[in-house]
């Protein structure tokens, strides 16, 4: 197998998701939908009832909607990683899955091209929602958008690649309802996505904890602080480890040999 | 000289939740032979497919497809192999083309190439006309077609096919199964065709009846009538298959 064949098959599988991704117009539309509700609606009514001190990367005071942006961001992609984990589910119930995995490539490249694939089609979703934010008057510095192209890059893969880990082990698509009461929520909510740490210390220390080791906290960190042209250092290194560590697991959960495959009785 | 050995497998052991699915299966697959594998629901055809295509994976026995081991050489050896599953594995939301061009990327085949070798399949199952169409405005036959024509674009050597008529009316089923008959005499493709409808064997096809994961017969359709002392296939299949006090 030559490097062309990597490169195309990569493209190959990058571009069939990107392009079922524009044409599905109700999917594209859907995936915005959320996260402008929750900045228009959530939180502008929120606003009033939560002050926020000044703290880095800002450098002023700031909006609350300012603040949940960054979130938001994490938040396209953390629904984007679970929808390709679900898509996954449902393309090893159909059986399209089987072409991919039967391809002359190794395993592991095929799931980490899939994974591009989806953290194209998050990055897509993100840099459309940061335009609307941006006509609410809702700006980052110019750099800041460049800036958080990489950070974006970064955070997709661990998400998307927690979603590859997931799908490894659910055996049904009705089991999908789980991920969403167990995985989704509590990794949104117990984060630094909506409240900054130091709020969440005041009313419970657990929770405090639980938001900072969360790696969805620190994806929307490493987002927060590229945002303003700053890199979180710590953030991406834990980012980068939490992204090693699903992926390996993903990559062992797919190994006909060692995995759950031959466990689901499914391709 | 002998056509060389496509697909040969040995002492092929497989167990699923304590179950053994297949015991000590072996056999071999020449260039231009045409192999049905026969056996009733449950006889382990789809469990054997899966492990030929790597699906899933048994440390109990040896697989080898055109000479390449496939636990040690996977990728050589899976780029050797086409395969048509039994359930449409087809993108429903894009159209025909976009279905080929992604299964031929997989396979590492520029664009240009693809474009040639897709046309000369899709226009061998007359399917060229309906290229732009998507995949969910076929009927089921058709969608058929595109699935052969996409186990073909990247000119395997050993067609896999499992159960590929299931559910298609009688016109369809026999185009399916007189050209996939002629791609193996004219081209010296070797197939391996899982099915349990007999009238799909031909006389001079290889048959390999598998029951609860035995081999019970593997030769000609003639060795096998012998063998069984019987006149017609059905009849040997049913002594075989059924006639067994199991």
């Amino acid at each position: 197998m030559t490097i062309v064949h990597y490169w195309r098959a990569m493209w190959g599988i990058v571009g069939r998701e990107l392009w079922r991704f524009v044409t599905q117009r109700e999917r594209f539309i859907s995936a915005l939908v959320r996260p402008l509700v929750w900045l228009f609606v959530f939180a502008a009514g929120f606003r009033a009832a939560l002050g926020l001190a000044i703290s880095p990367p800002y450098e002023t005071y700031i909006l609350y909607e300012v603040y949940i942006t960054p979130g938001l961001c994490g938040m396209i992609q953390l629904f984007n990683g679970m929808q390709s984990s679900l898509s996954m589910v449902y393309d090893r119930e159909m059986g399209s899955m089987r072409i991919l995995m039967v391809s002359p490539l190794p395993r592991w490249f095929l799931l980490l091209s899939k994974l591009f694939a989806g953290v194209g089609v998050s990055i897509l979703q993100v840099y459309v929602f940061l335009g609307i934010a941006w006509c609410d008057d809702i700006h980052a510095p110019w750099q800041g958008y460049l800036w958080a192209l990489p950070a974006l890059m970064l955070s997709g893969l661990m998400l998307g690649a927690l979603g590859l880990l997931l799908s490894s082990f659910i055996k049904q698509l009705e089991n999908f309802a789980g991920v969403m009461n167990f995985v989704i929520f509590p990794m949104f909510f117990m984060s630094t996505a909506l409240y900054p740490l130091w709020k969440l210390k005041e009313s419970s220390a657990l929770l405090h904890n639980l938001a900072q080791y969360n790696p969805f906290s620190q994806a929307v960190e490493l987002i927060r602080f590229a945002l303003y042209g700053q890199m979180a250092q710590y953030a991406f290194i834990y980012t980068l480890v939490a992204f090693t560590v699903f992926m390996a697991i993903a990559i062992l959960g797919y190994n006909p040999s060692k995995g759950m495959m031959s466990r689901k009785g499914g391709g | 000289m002998k056509p060389a050995i496509a697909l040969s497998i040995e002492n092929l052991s497989f167990t699923y939740s304590g179950k053994k699915v297949l015991d000590k299966v072996g056999f071999q697959i020449r260039a231009g032979e045409c192999t049905v594998l026969l056996g009733p629901n449950g006889a382990g055809k789809t469990t054997l497919f899966s492990l030929i295509t790597r699906l899933y994976d048994s440390h109990d026995g040896r697989i080898e497809l055109c000479g390449f081991d496939l636990q040690r050489q996977t990728c050589k050896a899976l780029a050797k192999l086409g395969i048509v599953f039994q359930q449409t594995t087809l993108d429903l939301d894009l159209s025909v083309m976009d279905n080929l061009y992604y299964h031929a990327s997989l396979h590492g085949i520029g664009r240009k190439q693809a474009q040639q070798q897709i046309r000369q399949e899709l226009e061998r199952l007359d399917m060229w006309e309906r290229r732009l169409e998507k995949i969910r405005q076929l009927n089921g036959g058709h969608k058929r077609r595109v699935e052969i024509a996409r186990a073909l674009i990247h000119k395997p050597s050993l067609l896999l096919l499992d159960e590929p008529t299931v559910g298609l009316d009688v016109p369809s089923r026999q185009a399916i199964v007189e050209y996939v008959h002629q791609l193996s005499k004219e081209n010296g493709l070797a197939v391996l065709w899982a099915s349990h409808l007999i009238d799909e064997i031909y006389p001079d096809d290889h048959l390999l009846i598998l029951h609860k994961g035995h081999i019970k017969a593997n030769g000609t359709v003639d060795e096998v009538l012998r063998l069984t002392n019987t006149a017609h296939i059905k009849e040997a299949f049913h002594n075989l298959t059924q006639g067994e006090a199991t």
